[in-house]
């Protein structure tokens, strides 16, 4: 593709030195920019004039491929859009599944999956933080992360048997219970994270060259984070306060309303997108902290009579209501009923608003499956918050905003 | 003190048609209606009802979906930031020449998700300041989310012509 993806205006160059402008193109593979996002960087000197990014690298039509699979199956790919913390994804897509189809779920599914969706968020905003000071050159910040995301993979590991992408929700419920291990590891996560937390506060916080390199770079406003779009820890760290968890309350946040505030900051630069995700780890932990602790008992799916959720295994062999319902769901011609309507449903992931608009056309694979990502809206506002700014700004300004190409090109 | 639905409910369902459905309230706008009506409706709701985020902005293609009048749609989820509210506009496009006004005069946010459903269904967006392919290669001809574009296919992945370093 030729370097120059979008000519250059007459207004992009005013002010600047024509004489020196100098084209850079940064990415698609390049060590900061984590994943396959280019830029193409218009410079005067070491001045960022112009930044037009160029994504679609790793666009693989996952809102396709989404029209042929099925409710169930589609949470594999979902899984694959925010990799860093998969499970929040899962949650996310089956809740408007659910959503469409009418669903109550029961109170330990909704504490469960609230537990698995604080702690993908924990474990994204680990790597948002650890990977932004590495590229400011702090690798320690970023080894003390990792560790805690090993945590956090345990854990995971434990409930569903995979680690990275788990697939464990499913329509009405969850794959599998959890057990006393799982318990005694979320309990022991939530004691000694916060040792690990002190030491990167420690770390990162008054770090001089930290300060110097994310303080005042990259401001985005608030009339901007509302105009942009931006949601989560972006508009947050802009002073926009808005939370999904306290706005629309889902899963158990309502009983977990009083467990926990929602973070925000006035100054917009990077240091706040820092300081918000910093902070929001800790009310993450206390909402771990206070579901682990309240955990109802019962069922984790809901009443295999709503025909909706996969019966279980030993009711398939021993019983013939059993094995119908398991042969309803999963042959191509059956599967759920679906009313013939639209819905948009959204959840407050790590990165922000990530939200789906299901069109369903009565069959049990939806009609459209549309994604909201929050790295495409986010990354939309980069230009904008890098131009002016100098050229070892951007691995800065990349970091706090945490694009994931994945969730970026679908 | 919230938003006041009574009076929007009343202002809007005696022009438009509204649906609800779940916690989902919709304002449809058909083909017909669309192009002189879109901007104007999406700007009340913004000044007069205080949905100041355009939080979600995508297409669909609703070929061969029962009940279905128009071809594509466009919807546009509008959220109140001071109460966490929301409303949902959804503006129809037919097949020739499927287009519809731009709303980046009102959202900056909007400029890369109506390049996607550009990129995506092939919906123009009238006033666009800078109306390009966002996901798929600039020289890629189809729209691959139209319901009759396939899903498995060959042919689009021995296009791309090769490139000389000098062109590079």
């Amino acid at each position: 593709m030729p370097l120059t993806a979008s000519p250059l205006q007459e207004e992009d160059l005013a002010g600047a030195d024509r004489e020196y402008l100098y084209t850079l193109n940064f990415g698609p593979q390049h060590p900061a920019t984590h994943t396959t996002l280019r830029l193409i960087l218009t410079l005067d000197g070491e001045t960022v004039v112009k930044a037009v990014p160029d994504i679609g690298y790793l666009h693989s039509g996952f809102e396709k491929l989404g029209e042929d699979l099925d409710y169930n199956q589609y949470v594999t790919i979902v899984d694959r859009m925010n990799y860093i913390s998969p499970v929040a994804n899962e949650i996310a897509w089956h809740h408007v599944v659910e959503k469409l189809l009418g669903i109550e779920i029961t109170p330990r599914c909704k504490y469960i999956r609230t537990i698995l969706a604080e702690l993908a968020r924990i474990s994204d905003h680990l790597l948002c933080i650890g990977a932004a000071a590495l590229d400011l050159g702090a690798l320690t910040a970023f080894l003390y992360a990792f560790n805690q995301r090993e945590a956090v993979y345990n854990i995971i590991e434990t409930a569903s048997g995979q680690r990275f992408h788990p697939s464990f929700t499913r329509v009405g419920g969850l794959a599998a219970d959890v057990g006393d291990e799982w318990i005694a590891l979320v309990r022991q996560f939530v004691r000694q994270f916060p040792k690990a937390h002190a030491d990167i506060t420690r770390l990162l916080n008054r770090n001089r060259i930290f300060l110097d390199r994310t303080r005042g770079i990259g401001v985005l406003t608030k009339e901007d984070a509302i105009n942009f779009s931006c949601s989560g820890p972006v508009a947050r760290a802009s002073g926009v306060v808005r939370d999904l968890r306290k706005d629309e309350p889902y899963l158990a946040y309502k009983e977990l309303n009083s467990a926990f505030k929602v973070v925000c900051a006035k100054e917009g630069d990077c240091y706040a997108r820092y300081l918000v995700r910093m902070e929001e780890m800790i009310e993450s932990l206390r909402i771990v902290e206070a579901a682990i602790e309240n955990l109802p008992a019962g069922p984790v799916n809901v009443d295999v009579n709503e025909k909706v959720v996969i019966p279980d295994k030993s009711a398939v062999y021993r019983s013939i209501e059993g094995l119908i319902q398991h042969f309803e769901l999963f042959m191509w011609n059956r599967r759920w009923e679906t009313p013939v309507n639209e819905v948009y449903g959204a959840h407050e992931t790590a990165n922000g608003e990530l939200g789906f608009y299901i069109v369903a056309d009565g069959t049990g694979r939806p009609w459209r499956a549309r994604t909201r990502p929050p790295s495409f809206i986010h990354f939309a506002v980069f230009p904008h918050l890098i131009e002016g700014h100098l050229i070892s700004d951007v691995p800065a300004v990349l970091g706090s905003l945490n694009i994931i190409a994945a969730e970026l090109d679908r | 003190m919230g938003v006041d639905w009574e009076s929007l409910r009343r202002r809007l369902g005696d022009v438009f048609r509204l649906e609800q459905f779940r916690d989902n309230l919709r304002v449809v706008l058909r083909a017909t209606e669309a192009p002189a009506n879109l901007l104007p409706l999406l700007q009340f709701l913004k000044e007069e009802y205080g949905f100041d985020m355009l939080a979600e902005l995508g297409g669909i293609d609703y070929l061969g979906y029962p009940g279905a009048t128009d071809r594509y749609a466009v919807v546009y989820g509008l959220t109140n930031t001071q109460t966490g509210e929301r409303v949902f506009v959804k503006a129809c496009a037919n097949d020739p020449d499927p287009e519809l006004p731009s709303v980046t005069s009102l959202w900056r946010g909007a400029n890369w998700m109506e390049r996607e459903v550009y990129d995506m269904y092939g919906i123009r967006f009238r006033g666009h300041p800078d109306l390009r392919r966002i996901l798929m290669p600039a020289e890629f001809q189809d729209h691959p989310l139209r319901k009759d574009y396939p899903l498995r296919g060959y042919g689009e992945r021995h296009n791309f012509p090769p490139l000389s370093r000098a062109e590079s």
